[in-house]
């Protein structure tokens, strides 16, 4: 499988599972279908870039580190948001959960991606 | 005058047996072995010092047709220039009249001694694929091998295959010729059958294909071949030799038992690769791989844990398969889902 689809089937699945978790946590599971949308969108678009740039880049820990930076900068919009029924905030529930996906699609790129050769 | 010992006559006949190779470049060293038409030495090449093999009709008088079918071996060798059979050096004539010639000296063991000491089935698959190349290589170039068994395959000390004893090959129109509008080569098959040979096949007709094993000269084609070379993958896999095609259904249960109950690195033996060597080894040929191609395709994709053409998967059998080839990607989501929910319980007021 090349790096980019690996980067973005792997974003978007888990993307999707960490949205999936949102049920643990009773207050906003009426948010269901939005948090697994915008998580797995969020999953989607990290694996994309992490993808492509993993595509140029043939180093495992730079491509962890690629990784984790992407799905920070990704998912710190969604992590400064305020719920707007209760004007809470879940930082640190957002970003940790996000900055593990990068480092594991960071992770798989390099390491299961086949780089394509130039022609 | 005083009768010759016993002792003496054995001598002289073994001297009186070994080829005078006086006038040639040649220096006998020891006999290494013989064959149904001809004995094999082991000689020393004196002008490029190198030790080389030379094969030479074991026949002191040989008869015109021998020598025509020792020269159509050497011929068949020729053509096939693969790092997967031996390459033939030289071609000539003893001063007695025999046709003699020579060949790379293979040093290693045939495979059915070296099997015993290879465990992993993924090498032995390798080894088999390596097999299989050089067959490909030969049908592409025209020639069946008719001959495929495991004491007709070397391996060297580094692993290298070798595919030997062409001299009962077929020689057809070669399809990269015909297709390039080439001269073809005219249909050489040779008069004598394997059936005639009895003493090369007699001792291994397990190895042969049902209208091979029958005489039926014509209807012998590359699926014989492939029908041989799923003979050699089951006696890679079961460590025996397959049972004889003498009669079905009676051969194709007992080889679906056989594989059944054989097993690999204490595991029994998976239905997709139990299914390749069923389908090389159908007992029509029409049920066969068409190519050694095909064959070789199907054991790729069984050792890259792809699916096979020869068996057809469940879902479960689908899901198991992709589980297993992506097992670390599976264990990597696992694990986060897991820090996950550890996650969300911890940050839980």
């Amino acid at each position: 499988m090349s790096k980019p689809l690996l980067g973005i089937l792997l974003g978007a699945v888990l993307g999707f599972f960490d949205g999936m978790t949102a049920w643990f946590t009773p207050e906003v599971r009426e948010q269901m279908v939005l948090i697994v949308a915008s998580s797995t969108f969020k999953g989607l678009v990290a694996g994309i870039v992490i993808g492509f740039v993993a595509q140029r880049v043939n180093s495992l820990p730079l491509g962890i580190l690629i990784g984790l930076i992407v799905a920070i900068l990704v998912t710190l919009p969604f992590a400064l948001m305020e719920d707007p029924a209760t004007g809470n905030t879940y930082f640190w529930e957002i970003m940790l959960p996000g900055a593990l996906v990068g480092a594991i699609v960071g992770y798989a790129t390099q390491r299961y991606g086949i780089r394509k050769q130039a022609a | 005058m005083k009768p010759l010992s016993d002792g003496l006559l054995r001598r002289l006949r073994r001297v009186a047996d070994l080829p005078d190779l006086s006038d040639s470049k040649y220096r006998l060293i020891r006999k290494l072995g013989s064959g149904g038409m001809g004995n094999v030495y082991l000689v020393e090449d004196t002008v490029l010092r190198r030790e080389v093999a030379l094969k030479v009709i074991n026949i002191p008088d040989p008869p015109p047709d021998l020598t025509a079918r020792m020269l159509r071996e050497a011929r068949i060798i020729a053509r096939l220039e693969h790092p997967g059979i031996v390459p033939l050096h030289d071609v000539g004539e003893l001063p007695d009249g025999r046709v003699y010639y020579t060949m790379k000296r293979v040093q290693g063991s045939s495979l059915e001694r070296y099997s015993k000491s290879i465990e992993p089935l993924s090498e032995r698959l390798r080894i088999f694929q390596r097999i299989c190349q050089a067959v490909a290589f030969a049908h592409v170039r025209g020639v069946i091998h008719r001959d495929l068994k495991p004491e007709n395959v070397m391996v060297g000390g580094f692993g290298e295959v070798l595919v030997m004893d062409w001299g009962i090959a077929k020689l057809q129109e070669a399809p990269d010729e015909k297709a390039a509008g080439g001269e073809g080569v005219a249909s050489d098959d040779f008069s004598s059958g394997p059936q005639t040979r009895s003493g090369t096949v007699l001792g291994t007709p397990a190895f042969m294909a049902p209208e091979q094993a029958r005489g039926q000269v014509e209807a012998v084609d590359a699926r014989s071949d492939v029908y041989a070379l799923g003979a050699i993958l089951f006696f890679l896999l079961c460590r025996k030799n397959p049972p004889l095609p003498e009669a079905e259904p009676a051969f194709t249960k007992q080889l679906a038992w056989d594989l059944a109950a054989a097993r690999a690195e204490d595991r029994p033996l998976s239905r997709p690769l139990r299914a390749i060597c069923t389908r090389a080894m159908a007992w029509d040929n029409s049920a066969r791989y068409d190519t050694v191609t095909a064959l070789i395709a199907d054991i790729e994709a069984f050792l890259d844990g792809r699916a096979v053409s020869a068996y057809r998967e469940n879902l479960l059998e689908i899901a198991r398969r992709f589980l297993f080839k992506y097992r670390f990607l599976a264990g990597l989501v696992l694990t986060y889902l897991i820090i996950r929910l550890l996650m969300i319980f911890f940050f839980r007021p």
